[in-house]
């Protein structure tokens, strides 16, 4: 299934040297900085639609235009909030966080991270 | 009440219905023939050789995603009580952004074929594998229910046939044929199903859309109003609250729906096995977003179909209809196309449940042949395509059991969204947990693992046992049994706090120390896609 020369494994020491270097954290610091705050913020938005439509239901059948109420806006606007936060996350991805990826994925491949390595010199915390 | 009108309550003609379900039939089965040429090895079959486009996957996963209880089932709940159904469709879609930002890509770059390949990274393998196939067995039978039991309902008002015989007839039939498909074609062959199902289906709910919008004057005010008109005796169907709203215990059932659907969808095993079919993690990423546009332009065609069916058709004659609240939208694309819409939309709807049926049945046949029999039984030592053998065998075991379990489920009568909402629950009892635990908590342990799975799994469906759904009220199971201690019918405001509870818990008490050299392996891999299983080259 692999090509064989691919398959000269990396040893648990180049994963450990690839995790502690610098450009790992960095790369993990901005996958969370992005996925951590976004998904509080998307969830604490669907709950209090939920509760608003749970708790508030006067406040909700408030008449916007016609018999469309708040509530149904609300919830077409969880929609848009959807579609609005996948569109940040792929710009986010494409941007901030594949580029690092796509190169660390590289010098793994080019066993950099092997210990004596040049390349990994930098980020060496353990012997 | 609704099995009385059975009889002479059929409408359209089933000669219709009956040819335009097997035009689909005959060519998905054209198709599945062709995909199996290339089935040869356990990535093929599982994972459809790693081969599927983003694009192409984003698609399938609608067409595994949007089944029955988001087709007839959300249709139906608004149509009858209007606003609270419309909530299935925002937590069914809100909880793709679970898997788009914190799951897909990361589960792409670590696993294989089955949810267990993540947890088997760096905890004890096998059992943490028994685990995992055991919550991925629970969750796929929940769901095959609730899909056959659409079966059954639609049945009975589409087909012109009535009574318990016919009836098990053809879900037999569509048992069969969806172990056909599997067997055939496996993950390949279903994704395809799945593309051609996902197709039709959106576009037959985009027909409909602009054809009620069209009767409405393209006013979504006056189509309200409309479903006002015809609306139950003292229910606002643009308001929140006709079906959660009466009282305390109601309040906080809706509360606990919500949870469960917008947690649920990250766990769903069929869901994630979708990631594996795709090149790479990018791939994953670019699925994902395809699905969420797809799936919410369709819950927005379901809004509007569902008051359509609330205006045009009226909730008396849907709950007076076999399979009543399911009836919807049939009901209305008969009202507006006469014979040959119906016709389209009812062959639209038994391909929906075929696709999604097959997706789960090699789901759940992958995560027994894989992780039981491959990892657990045989520790390893399997011929080659042993495992798929298994496997094989596994998915006609599953579709006889789910025959059996689509038959019973007939009498039941229960919203298929409800039944797919429990579905839901289990899936973010027992695997949500566990997975974020794993891919975002160093410190996290096998006992962590199987207490959080075990725990959610065993307190999630045993509070769904001793719950409303099962006894003591009318429409319940068992109506004239008491053992339903538990007030409310959806069990995940319960259930999913207490099991990342006891993964917590048991990571805190247990003595083993986590390894760290597997750890940076499976951190590394997760982000950088190092290592992840390739496309196979044919």
């Amino acid at each position: 299934m692999t090509d064989p020369a691919e398959r000269r494994l990396l040893t648990p020491e180049e994963y450990l040297e690839a995790q502690n270097s610098p450009e790992f954290a960095e790369l993990k610091r901005r996958f969370r900085r992005f996925a951590f705050p976004m998904t509080f913020a998307f969830f604490a938005w669907y709950l209090l639609y939920v509760l608003l439509s749970t708790y508030a239901p006067d406040f909700m059948a408030t008449e916007v235009f016609g018999n469309v109420n708040l509530g149904i806006l609300l919830g077409l606007a969880q929609f848009v909030t959807t579609f609005a936060i996948t569109h940040l996350y792929v710009a986010h991805a494409n941007r901030n966080t594949d580029p690092i990826a796509d190169e660390m994925r590289e010098r793994l491949e080019r066993h950099d991270f092997a210990p004596g390595s040049t390349a990994s010199s930098e980020g060496a915390t353990r012997a | 009440m609704p099995e009385l009108l059975a009889a002479d309550a059929t409408i359209g003609e089933p000669a219709v219905n009956i040819s335009i379900f097997g035009a689909f039939v005959l060519i998905t089965l054209f198709i599945t023939f062709r995909a199996s040429r290339n089935n040869k090895s356990a990535a093929d079959y599982y994972a459809a050789g790693r081969n599927i486009s983003g694009t192409q996957n984003g698609l399938a996963i609608a067409g595994d995603y949007l089944s029955a209880a988001s087709f007839l089932g959300i249709a139906g709940a608004i149509a009858v009580y209007g606003y609270d159904g419309f909530l299935y469709s925002i937590g069914f879609l809100v909880a793709w952004l679970v898997a788009l930002l914190l799951v897909a890509e990361l589960m792409r770059n670590t696993a294989r074929f089955t949810m267990a390949d993540v947890l088997a990274f760096r905890m004890r393998e096998r059992p943490v594998r028994m685990a995992a196939a055991i919550s991925t067995l629970a969750v796929s039978l929940f769901y095959l229910l609730a899909q056959m039991a659409g079966a059954g309902g639609l049945v009975a008002l589409l087909l012109g046939v009535s009574g318990d015989a016919a009836e098990a007839l053809v879900v037999t039939l569509v048992g069969a044929l969806m172990i056909f498909y599997v067997l055939v074609g496996g993950m390949r062959g279903t994704t395809y199903v799945q593309m051609i199902k996902a197709t039709l289906l959106i576009a037959g709910a985009f027909v409909m859309t602009v054809w009620v919008l069209g009767e409405y004057g393209f006013n979504l005010s006056s189509l309200i109003g409309g479903a006002q008109d015809l609306a139950v005796e003292g229910r606002n169907v643009a308001e929140p609250g006709a079906q959660y709203g009466l009282t305390g215990t109601t309040k906080l059932d809706f509360v606990s729906l919500g949870l469960a659907l917008v947690l649920g969808t990250a766990g769903l095993p069929h869901v994630l096995m979708r990631f594996y079919t795709v090149p790479t993690a990018k791939d994953a990423r670019r699925s994902v977003v395809w699905a969420i546009w797809l799936i919410g332009i369709f819950y927005l065609f379901s809004l509007v179909i569902g008051y359509g069916a609330g205006a045009l058709v009226g909730p008396a004659e849907i709950l007076g209809a076999p399979g009543a609240v399911n009836a919807a939208a049939p009901l209305l694309a008969f009202e507006l196309g006469g014979t040959v819409l119906l016709g389209i939309i009812a062959g639209v709807a038994f391909a929906t449940i075929l696709a999604v049926v097959a997706g789960l049945t090699i789901t759940a046949s992958a995560s027994f042949a894989h992780d039981v029999y491959a990892s657990v039984i045989k520790r390893g030592n399997v011929p080659p395509n042993g495992e798929v053998k298994v496997a094989r065998i596994t998915a006609v075991v599953i579709g006889a059991v789910s025959i059996g379990l689509g038959i019973l489920a007939l009498q039941a009568g229960l919203n298929i969204a409800f039944l797919v909402a429990l579905a839901f629950a289990v899936a973010a009892s027992a695997n949500l947990p566990t997975i974020l635990y794993t891919l975002f908590w160093k410190n996290f342990t096998t006992q962590g693992a199987l207490w959080s799975i075990y725990g959610g799994l065993i307190i999630c469906v045993g509070l769904i046992i001793f719950s409303p759904v099962v006894s003591g009220v009318e429409g319940a199971m068992f109506p004239d049994a008491n053992f339903d201690w538990f007030p409310l019918r959806n069990p995940g405001l319960v259930s999913i706090p207490a099991s990342f509870l006891l993964g917590w818990l048991g990571t805190k008490l247990s003595k083993e120390e986590p390894d760290q050299l597997k750890n940076a392996e499976l951190e590394v891999r997760a982000f950088t896609g190092i290592g992840a299983e390739k496309a196979v080259q044919h």
